[in-house]
């Protein structure tokens, strides 16, 4: 009985308190300072352009215009940002155990060599059947890259950082090699390729849009992540494996089991990004799923949205319209296409350079309660 | 052509060996330079960057200026540059040392891109070569036996540093400061000046292994020059557990393994080449899975490595 009232009154006490914790601009704190690290990249970029003899305005002009100045510049950045946010995911995951994981190119690899497999061993499956056994035959296998990572990271010590790039490397070899001997489609003359994927079990477009559903999938799938990371005992076990790995352990938590569950997940999103290159973009698994880089990207996408679900989906739209802008950028400005590289090259220092900012401005300080 | 065959099957360790002192010299710089800047207790993955940067500045610089020498010496003056960038971002708080290094290693390669773009096709001049090879007949063996003279210098300098880090007051400094950064700074040490230091002159050793790269050996600019050497470099320097004359065994170990698929195609075995040019990578994979362990810290590690925590 004692007890009940004391927890009322807990209660009670505690209400004042998070209603001028929810007054207070904590949470403005991871907004203004990425956005002043953006602003920062872009007057950096600027100066860039004017060195290399081209208009700055001008040239944000139209990288505006081929990023989200048109419908199909839209079309063309959503298409961007689908493996993107899935291959952010892949660094994003493991960054809140506190591990800095880049092998998402490795596990985009792989994914799309299982798709490009699954897809033909079973060519005469309906496009249901079809679809969900690739979307599952590559989250598994990026799923179980990753996880080898984390692996050997917790069971060996072995650096994940330096493992999982190592594996891209691996993993891209082993492409390489599929689509020359076991798995290569005689007719694919100039780029060796794996057998295409009959034109009914592709991934389609949605709603009469050329952006294909695989968007859609890469939006629910961090929708999921953050679900995961935010409310769920598992998400806050990983949370405290990432904040003090000893508390962690004194809880009783099972760190192993968390760190390969996490770095499963993570690797599966890659995975999947890998699924949808060759299942609704490139129609087989070739060098050409490498080109674009997504899985490196995405390193860049986790670093800016710092590791959370949900604002890797706002990045990688952002970056994925960065990407798209390249071309109009080269046919305007005569501008090679290293120039978006250079862009994100600098987005990510400026991101990294104002984490120091971090806490050090009073006003996103939370406000202490009254005698708290 | 026919010297080529006539030597059949002895090709290969012919190649192998040609190729660890071909391929290994950028591998010798740039973990060089790794070595030292990971002694003073900060990792640098922008070598790869500051690779690529090398060997695109160094080549340009070769071909206006005329003179090899001068791209290598430009190369590694970007490499100070790239260095005093990563150095600068990590001695502000809370900002991690491995992740500057990815940010630095995509830009360093797409401003090599961007910059490089209108030497893709213009031939420089290459740096020269002793040939050791003279006495033989066959052109085979005399194109193995070239030796570059960047590839000596990095023999020499390996011993030295190693020299230089165990018995010199730079070197104790160095140490200490990578072992224990609150000591160093109770000895009255600028922790992050001495850092910067050594990452400043870690990215000068991997701008010249970049210039190596364009100048020398596979010769030329383009984008598909390096196939992260820079990273690998960074592998092989836990695999060499910090010493640099390691440094220098590990270096010429992975340039016989890279130099294994081209050798083994030399003599008709072209099936599974690409599983042969992954050696390196799954050599590295290996020797860091049988060398590290959960219980304890690999040994030689500098313990205010973010990698040793």
């Amino acid at each position: 009985m004692k007890t009940a009232t004391d927890a009322s009154t807990l209660e009670v006490a505690a209400r004042p308190r998070s209603f001028l914790r929810s007054l207070s601009l904590h949470w403005a704190e991871s907004i203004v300072i990425p956005l002043t690290a953006i602003l920062a990249s872009f007057v950096l970029f600027a100066i860039f352009i004017a060195l290399a003899g081209a208009n700055p305005f001008q040239s944000f002009h139209w990288m505006y215009r081929g990023a989200f100045g048109t419908s199909f510049s839209w079309q063309n950045t959503l298409v961007r940002a689908a493996p993107l946010m899935l291959t952010g995911l892949c660094t994003a995951l493991p960054l809140q155990l506190g591990m800095v994981i880049i092998g998402g190119e490795g596990a985009l690899t792989l994914g799309a060599l299982a798709a490009a497999f699954v897809s033909h061993l079973i060519p005469d499956a309906s496009p249901i059947v079809a679809i969900t056994s690739m979307a599952l035959g590559g989250c598994l296998v990026g799923g179980a890259w990753i996880m080898l990572a984390g692996g050997l990271k917790y069971y060996r010590g072995v650096n994940e950082t330096i493992s999982s790039l190592l594996l891209n490397y691996i993993a891209i070899a082993f492409l390489n090699q599929m689509v020359e001997g076991p798995m290569h489609d005689p007719a694919s003359l100039n780029t060796p390729s794996t057998y295409a994927v009959p034109d009914a079990n592709m991934i389609g477009n949605m709603f009469g849009t050329e952006v294909h559903w695989g968007f859609a999938w890469a939006l629910i799938v961090c929708l999921l992540a953050y679900f995961l990371m935010s409310h769920t005992l598992i998400g806050f076990a990983a949370k405290i494996v990432g904040g003090n790995i000893r508390a962690a352990r004194v809880a009783g938590l099972s760190v192993g089991k968390i760190t390969l569950f996490i770095c499963g997940l993570a690797g599966a999103a890659a995975g999947l990004a890998g699924v949808i290159q060759v299942a609704a973009t490139e129609g087989r698994a070739n060098a050409n799923i490498n080109a674009p880089g997504y899985g490196y990207t995405g390193i860049l996408v986790a670093f800016i949205a710092r590791a959370n679900p949900l604002a890797v989906i706002p990045v990688s739209i952002l970056i994925g319209g960065i990407g798209a802008s390249g071309g109009l950028l080269q046919r305007r400005q005569h501008l090679p296409d290293a120039t978006v590289l250079v862009f994100q090259g600098l987005l990510f220092l400026m991101i990294l350079a104002f984490e120091s900012w971090y806490g050090r401005f009073k006003i996103f300080r939370r406000k202490e309660a009254p005698n708290g | 052509m026919a010297d080529g065959t006539s030597l059949g099957i002895w090709g290969v360790p012919l190649a192998l060996f040609a190729g660890a002192l071909r391929v290994s010299t950028p591998f010798i710089f740039v973990s060089l330079g790794e070595c030292l800047t990971e002694k003073s207790g900060r990792i640098n993955l922008g070598q790869e960057g500051t690779l690529i940067m090398g060997a695109m500045s160094g080549y340009a610089v070769a071909y206006q200026s005329g003179s090899a020498w001068l791209g290598v010496l430009a190369a590694g003056g970007v490499g100070i540059v790239l260095g005093f960038i990563h150095a600068w971002l990590c001695s502000r708080p809370r900002v991690n040392d491995v992740a500057v290094g990815i940010g630095l290693m995509l830009f360093g390669t797409g401003l090599a891109f961007f910059l490089g773009k209108p030497y893709v096709h213009p031939i420089a001049p290459r740096l020269p070569a002793f040939n050791l090879g003279f006495w033989s007949h066959s052109t085979v063996v005399q194109e193995a036996l070239q030796i570059n003279v960047l590839f000596l210098i990095g023999a020499v300098l390996s011993p030295l540093l190693l020299w230089a880090l165990q018995s010199t007051r730079w070197g104790l400094i160095v140490r200490t400061v990578g072992e224990s950064a609150d000591a160093a700074r109770a000895m009255g040490y600028s922790v992050n000046g001495v850092r910067m230091l050594a990452t400043m002159a870690g990215g000068f050793l991997a701008g010249i292994g970049g210039s190596f790269l364009s100048l020398y050996y596979p010769g030329g600019w383009n984008e598909g020059l390096s196939s992260g050497q820079g990273l690998m470099a960074v592998a092989l320097v836990i695999f060499a557990r910090w010493n640099p004359l390691y440094c220098l065994y590990a270096a010429l170990l992975f340039g016989a393994a890279g130099a294994l698929a081209p050798a083994l195609q030399s003599v008709g075995v072209t099936s599974y080449r690409y599983f042969f040019a992954a050696a390196p990578y799954v050599m590295t994979l290996a020797i860091m899975i049988a060398t590290s362990s959960r219980s304890r810290t690999l040994a030689g590690v500098p313990a205010e490595l973010t990698v040793s925590r």
